[in-house]
C-alpha cells in the first residue's frame, strides 16, 4: 500500500495529576509536560513496522491544534515517519470536527489506511476514529492488538468486554489502536536531528473548508468526589473483622 | 418531551446487564419515554428480556441475518434509520456502545455525549475526563438529537417486573458488507462477570506469573468474586484482556473489590472509584492504593492471601 496516515494528538503527559483550575474553566495546562497521546504512538509505532516489513511505502503522521503541536509531530517524525502535517487552528474541536478535518485530509492525500489511537487521554471520549469511519463510509475496527494486512483486507483482533474478537476488513479503512499491540520504539538523539529535516507542513484549518461544527458546549469542570483514606489494619485477623463489621462477609 | 431510544447489548441469547443500566439513565431524564432496539438474526428471547426492565414503553425488534454478530459498520446505518422522532440515541459504554454509538453520532451529525454518569437535564450532562481526575458538565445542542454512551458504573440496573410491548420493526436500509465478524475468543470462566459482580478480587504485576495467579482465584472462590486484574498483569500475560480493570479497560461498581499486588495507578483507581468498599493488600506501605482504601493491609500477599482464604 502507498500511504498510512497516522494521527497525534498533543496531550497533558499520563504522568502527570491533572488538577482542575480553580474558576472551573479546564485543567491546569501552564508548565504541565505535554506528550503524544500514549494510544497514538502505538499506532505510529504500528505504521511503522508496516513500513519496515515493506507492506506500505509512506508514513504520514497529523496533528490538529495550535502550533504547539509542532513538537509531538517533531517526535513522530523523530521516531520515523516520513512527513508531517500540522492542520493549524486554535478553536476547540469536538471530535466530529477533527474527524471532519481528517477525511479532508484522507481525500487529499489518497489514504489508503488511518491509524488511530483508541481514544485519548485528555477527554478520553473514543469517538473520533469511528466517526472518521463514518463519514468516509469505510470500515472501522477498534481497539486493536493484532493487525495483520492481506492486500485488500486487514485481519484485526480487538480487545472487547468478551475477550479477543476478531473481524476482516476491506481496505481502505480506519483501525484504532489499544495498548498492547505494540511498545512503542524510544526516540535516538541522531533520529531527532534527521528528523528536523523532515517536511513538516503547516495547512491553516480555514483552508480546508470544513464546518468543524456543531459543538458540545463545555459549561464546568469540577474535581471529582475523592474517595478517603480508610484504615490500615496489622493482620489477616483484622481484615477479616474489618469485613466483617461493614457486614461484607 | 423527549424520547429515548436505548440500543440493547447482547450475545445472541441473552441481554446483557447494560442495557438495564441504560435504561436506568434514560429513565432520569425529565418526562422521558424510553424504548429499546433489539437488533439480532433472532430477537424474541432478547426482546422479552428487555420488556422485562421497568421503565420500558417499548421494545422493538429488528431482525436480519446481518444482525447476528452487532459490528458498528451494519449496526450504524440501521439504528440512524430508526432514530426518526426520537430525542436520544443511548447506548452503554461498553466496547460495544464504544464502538458503535460513535458512528451513529456521526452519521447523524452530531458529536456523541461519552460516559454519562449524571443527568442534569434533557441535553445537560456530566461525564469523566482525564482518567476521571475530572468531572466536565456539558450541554448539548438544543434541538438536535442527543446520541450518548452511558457509564454503567453509574448506574444500578433499573428493576425487572415490568412487561413492555414488543413490536417487530422493520428497517429498510442497504448494509455495507466491508466488516466481517470472523471469530470471538473468550477465556471461558464459571466466575461471576467482573462488570457486574458485587465482589471483585483483582490481582497485579506483584503476582509474577499465571500460575500465580491462582491463588487471587482461590480468594474469589471463597467469596464468590469476579477476578479482575491491573494492567501491567494483562500485559504481562498472567491473565487474559477481558480481566483489565482500569481507565482503558473495564470500569466496574462492585460492593466489595480487593486489590493485591496492584500499586495504585490513577489509570487503575479510575475503574474502581464507584466501589463500594476497597481493601488493598500491598507490601510496600506507601503504595498509593493506601491513599483510597477503606481497609488496607500492608505485607506480603503471598502470604496473606493463603492465610486470609483460609480464615473465610
Ligand atoms: C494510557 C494508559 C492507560 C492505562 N490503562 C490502565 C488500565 O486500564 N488499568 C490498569 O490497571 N493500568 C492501566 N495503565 C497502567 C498503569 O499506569 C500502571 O502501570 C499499572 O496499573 C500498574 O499495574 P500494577 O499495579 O499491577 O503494577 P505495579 O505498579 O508494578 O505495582 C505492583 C505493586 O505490587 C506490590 N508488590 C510487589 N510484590 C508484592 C508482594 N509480594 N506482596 C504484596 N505486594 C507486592 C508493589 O509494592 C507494587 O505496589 C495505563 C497506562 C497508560 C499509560
Amino acid at each position: 500500500m502507498e500511504k498510512i496516515l497516522v494521527g497525534l494528538k498533543r496531550v497533558v503527559d499520563y504522568n502527570v495529576r491533572v488538577r482542575v483550575k480553580s474558576d472551573g474553566s479546564g485543567v491546569e495546562t501552564d508548565g504541565v509536560k505535554m506528550s503524544i497521546n500514549p494510544f497514538d504512538e502505538i499506532a505510529l509505532e504500528e505504521a511503522l513496522r508496516m513500513k519496515e516489513r515493506g507492506e506500505v511505502n509512506e508514513v504520514v503522521v497529523i496533528s490538529i491544534g495550535s502550533s504547539e503541536s509542532q513538537q509531538q509531530l517533531r517526535t513522530g517524525l523523530a521516531m520515523g515517519a516520513d512527513r508531517a502535517i500540522l492542520v493549524e487552528t486554535n478553536d476547540a474541536l469536538d471530535p466530529l470536527g477533527v474527524a471532519r478535518i481528517f477525511k479532508a485530509l484522507v481525500d487529499r492525500e489518497n489514504a489508503e489506511l488511518v491509524l488511530l489511537g483508541k481514544q485519548s487521554i485528555d477527554g478520553d471520549n473514543n469517538q473520533m476514529g469511528q466517526m472518521l469511519a463514518a463519514i468516509w463510509d469505510r470500515p472501522q475496527a477498534t481497539f486493536a492488538s493484532r493487525i495483520e494486512l492481506n492486500g485488500n483486507t486487514a485481519r484485526v483482533t480487538r480487545e472487547v468486554d468478551a475477550g479477543l474478537e476478531t473481524n476482516e476488513i476491506d481496505l481502505p479503512a480506519v483501525i484504532t489502536v489499544d495498548l498492547r499491540l505494540n511498545e512503542p520504539r524510544y526516540v535516538k538523539l541522531p533520529d531527532i536531528m534527521k528528523a528536523k529535516k523532515k517536511p513538516l507542513d503547516i495547512v491553516p484549518a480555514t483552508d480546508l473548508g470544513i464546518d468543524a461544527g456543531p459543538i458540545v458546549r463545555e459549561i464546568s469542570y469540577e474535581p471529582p468526589a475523592r474517595r478517603e483514606r480508610g484504615i490500615m489494619v496489622d493482620d489477616v485477623a483484622g481484615l477479616v473483622a474489618a469485613l466483617k463489621d461493614k457486614g461484607l462477609i | 418531551m423527549s424520547k429515548v431510544l436505548v440500543i440493547a447489548e447482547h450475545d445472541g441469547i441473552e441481554l446483557n446487564p447494560s442495557t438495564a443500566k441504560v435504561v436506568s439513565c434514560a429513565a432520569g431524564i425529565p418526562g422521558a419515554e424510553v424504548d429499546v432496539a433489539v437488533f439480532a438474526s433472532s430477537a424474541s428471547e432478547i426482546a422479552s428480556q428487555a420488556a422485562d426492565i421497568q421503565s420500558v414503553a417499548r421494545v422493538l425488534t429488528i431482525e436480519r441475518e446481518e444482525n447476528s454478530h452487532l459490528l458498528a459498520a451494519t449496526l450504524a446505518p440501521q439504528i440512524v434509520a430508526l432514530s426518526d422522532g426520537y430525542s436520544h440515541v443511548f447506548g452503554p459504554s461498553t466496547t460495544f456502545g464504544k464502538d458503535l454509538m460513535p458512528r451513529v453520532a456521526a452519521l447523524l451529525g452530531v458529536n456523541q455525549i461519552s460516559d454519562i454518569m449524571t443527568v442534569l437535564g434533557s441535553h445537560s450532562f456530566k461525564r469523566p475526563v482525564y482518567a476521571g481526575n475530572a468531572v466536565l458538565t456539558v450541554e448539548a445542542l438544543p434541538l438536535q438529537v442527543v446520541v450518548a454512551t452511558v457509564r454503567t458504573a453509574s448506574y444500578t440496573a433499573a428493576a425487572g417486573g415490568n412487561s413492555a410491548p414488543i413490536s417487530e420493526t422493520q428497517v429498510n436500509v442497504d448494509l455495507p458488507t466491508h466488516t466481517r465478524f470472523i471469530d470471538i475468543q473468550s477465556g471461558a470462566s464459571d466466575r461471576p462477570d467482573l462488570q457486574t459482580a458485587s465482589r471483585v478480587v483483582s490481582g497485579g504485576r506483584a503476582l509474577g506469573s499465571s500460575e500465580n495467579f491462582d491463588i487471587i482465584y482461590k480468594l474469589a472462590d471463597k467469596l464468590g468474586a469476579g477476578v479482575g486484574a491491573s494492567r501491567a498483569a494483562v500485559d504481562a500475560g498472567y491473565v487474559p484482556n477481558e480481566m483489565q480493570v482500569g481507565q482503558t479497560g473495564k470500569i466496574i461498581a462492585p460492593d466489595l473489590y480487593i486489590a493485591i499486588g496492584i500499586s495504585g495507578a490513577i489509570q487503575h483507581l479510575t475503574g474502581i472509584k464507584d466501589a463500594g468498599t476497597i481493601v488493598a493488600i500491598n507490601k510496600d506501605e506507601e503504595a498509593p492504593i493506601f491513599e483510597v482504601a477503606d481497609i488496607g493491609l500492608a505485607g506480603d500477599l503471598f502470604s496473606i492471601v493463603p492465610e486470609l482464604t483460609d480464615a473465610l
